[in-house]
């Protein structure tokens, strides 16, 4: 339905593109949280989840460490049930103690900050984390709540008629981003 | 998104439907398994429970459903109200128009009831039992029961046993199952089958033992003491000859196959005590408390459902 309705505008990031940005976050990471022992990654439903793992596996590679990686959907804590809903609830699944953990939170595009907030409200439900420190690989501007990322893989000034079309092999069998235009 | 604004019937879901409703309990049952069994979907919607019969299971299952997503519920049962007082079914609905809840969740003894509170309301309904019509929301956590434990679900054979004549639990899953593609038998004594039995287009068979090595899924009816005259009612002796399911049974069973019972169970007539007392390996057939489990599962997908659209 949405390629049907947006026009691509440009290229952001490709493949290669896409490895370089993880691989910097990934030493962002460490070098910030002094290595991996404490850290925990929950990626957010849908395309979060492959670039937890895809960072956490580039941790693990560097670090010889076996960082857990949860999925979490924020459907149950939207704040806009009645107005729109997703009819398909992912599965949220995070199978580890996260009290005391440093859990690094992931996801593919930063916009109104409205998923961020319920992906707070969430992961505290599942218990109190030392500290919980945001990744994302688009910052696309026009936030509406007092939200930042921690890790940026790259800023892109955007307007609100256009949409960032983040695809992963994971999910979407190619890996590229890109700017389209609603028409 | 479902193609229903309230679930009154089988008939009226589609297959997409169901498979909407199904995939969403998993996530729910995942909510069900946390520590913190609570999360804030429906926060600042209301709902009403509004049952004019005696409930124990359903209605707790409805308010644990809503109250693990933070919806208010009201509970309101027609022994504590003014319905004793001669108030008719309309005035009470009008009432809790005027409340302005969201959602009702309606039981009671007519068949039909909950279909007309929702086209006297158009506010959304789910039917927990009317009359010997319908219980559909028990039908989807039968088939939600059935779809975790078959792999190969869609070749599932079923027998339904019991007093069919006064249940709408057989009516809605004799249904159900028949949409999703079951093979479906209901053994059941002639006086115990409706004279439209045609409609359903299934095997009859008049003895358990007719169909106890061959299914799947043993489904036993509650006999339902309450509506019946005494005349027209097997005795014990002949409930348990012909439709119990006692240990002998149990063990020419397949040995995949299971054991349902949309509860309570009266022991020793649908089931024996020596069946319900089984423990450790040999229960592992039961899923009478799992289907309660999956039933607020169930319940709450089907609340997030509707309140979502």
């Amino acid at each position: 339905m949405k390629e049907k309705t947006l026009k691509e505008k440009a290229l952001i990031l490709n493949e290669i593109d896409i490895d370089r940005v993880l691989k910097r976050i990934s030493h962002e990471i460490l070098e910030r949280n002094k290595g991996s022992k404490n850290l925990v990654f929950i990626g957010i439903q849908k395309r979060g989840v492959p670039l937890a793992k895809r960072i956490s596996k580039s941790i693990d590679d560097l670090e010889k460490s076996n960082i857990k990686v949860g999925k979490l959907d924020i459907t149950f804590y939207r704040d806009d049930i009645g107005k729109k809903i997703k009819p398909e609830v992912e599965i949220t699944d995070i199978p580890f103690e996260i009290v005391d953990k440093d859990i690094i939170l992931v996801d593919d595009v930063l916009y109104t900050g409205r998923t961020i907030r319920a992906s707070l409200d969430a992961i505290i439900d599942f218990g109190r984390p030392k500290s919980i420190q945001l990744v994302v690989l688009i910052d696309r501007g026009h936030r509406e709540l007092p939200i930042r990322a921690d890790y940026v893989g790259k800023n892109i000034p955007t307007s609100e008629d256009e949409f960032v079309d983040v695809k992963l092999k994971e999910v979407d069998s190619i890996d590229r981003v890109t700017i389209c235009e609603k028409i | 998104m479902l193609s229903v604004k309230s679930i009154l019937n089988i008939e009226d879901l589609s297959l997409e439907d169901i498979d909407l409703v199904l995939s969403n309990t998993d996530s729910f049952l995942e909510v069900l398994g946390r520590d913190l069994k609570k999360v804030p979907t429906l926060r600042g919607k209301t709902i009403i429970n509004l049952f004019f019969e005696p409930s124990t299971r359903t209605k707790t299952s409805f308010e644990l459903a809503a109250k693990r997503m933070n919806a208010d519920l009201v509970n309101f049962s027609a022994p504590a109200s003014s319905l004793k007082k001669g108030e008719s079914i309309i005035d009470t609905v009008k009432t809790i128009i005027a409340m302005k809840v969201d959602l009702i969740i309606v039981r009671h003894p007519d068949s039909g009831a909950a279909k007309f509170i929702f086209i006297k309301t158009n506010i959304p309904v789910i039917n927990a039992g009317d009359g010997k019509n319908e219980h559909p929301t028990q039908a989807l956590l039968d088939l939600h029961t059935i779809k975790k434990r078959f792999k190969d679900f869609k070749k599932v054979k079923v027998a339904i046993v019991g007093d069919i004549l006064n249940s709408r639990v057989a009516r809605s899953n004799i249904k159900l199952f028949k949409k999703v593609g079951f093979d479906v038998s209901v053994v059941s004594p002639p006086m115990l089958l409706p004279e439209n039995m045609d409609y359903f287009n299934v095997d009859i068979k008049n003895n358990i033992d007719d169909v106890i090595g061959e299914v799947d899924v043993i489904y036993m009816l509650r006999m339902q003491f309450e509506r019946h005259n005494r005349e027209l009612y097997p005795s014990v002796r002949e409930y348990n000859e012909y439709l119990s399911l006692n240990m002998d049974r149990v063990s020419k069973m397949k040995k995949e196959s299971i054991v349902m019972h949309p509860g309570p169970v009266n022991r020793g007539i649908e089931i024996s005590e020596e069946v319900m007392n089984l423990s450790g390996k040999g229960s592992d057939r039961l899923l009478i408390n799992t289907q309660v489990t999956y039933g607020v599962a169930v319940r709450m997908a089907l609340l997030y459902l509707l309140l979502g659209q």
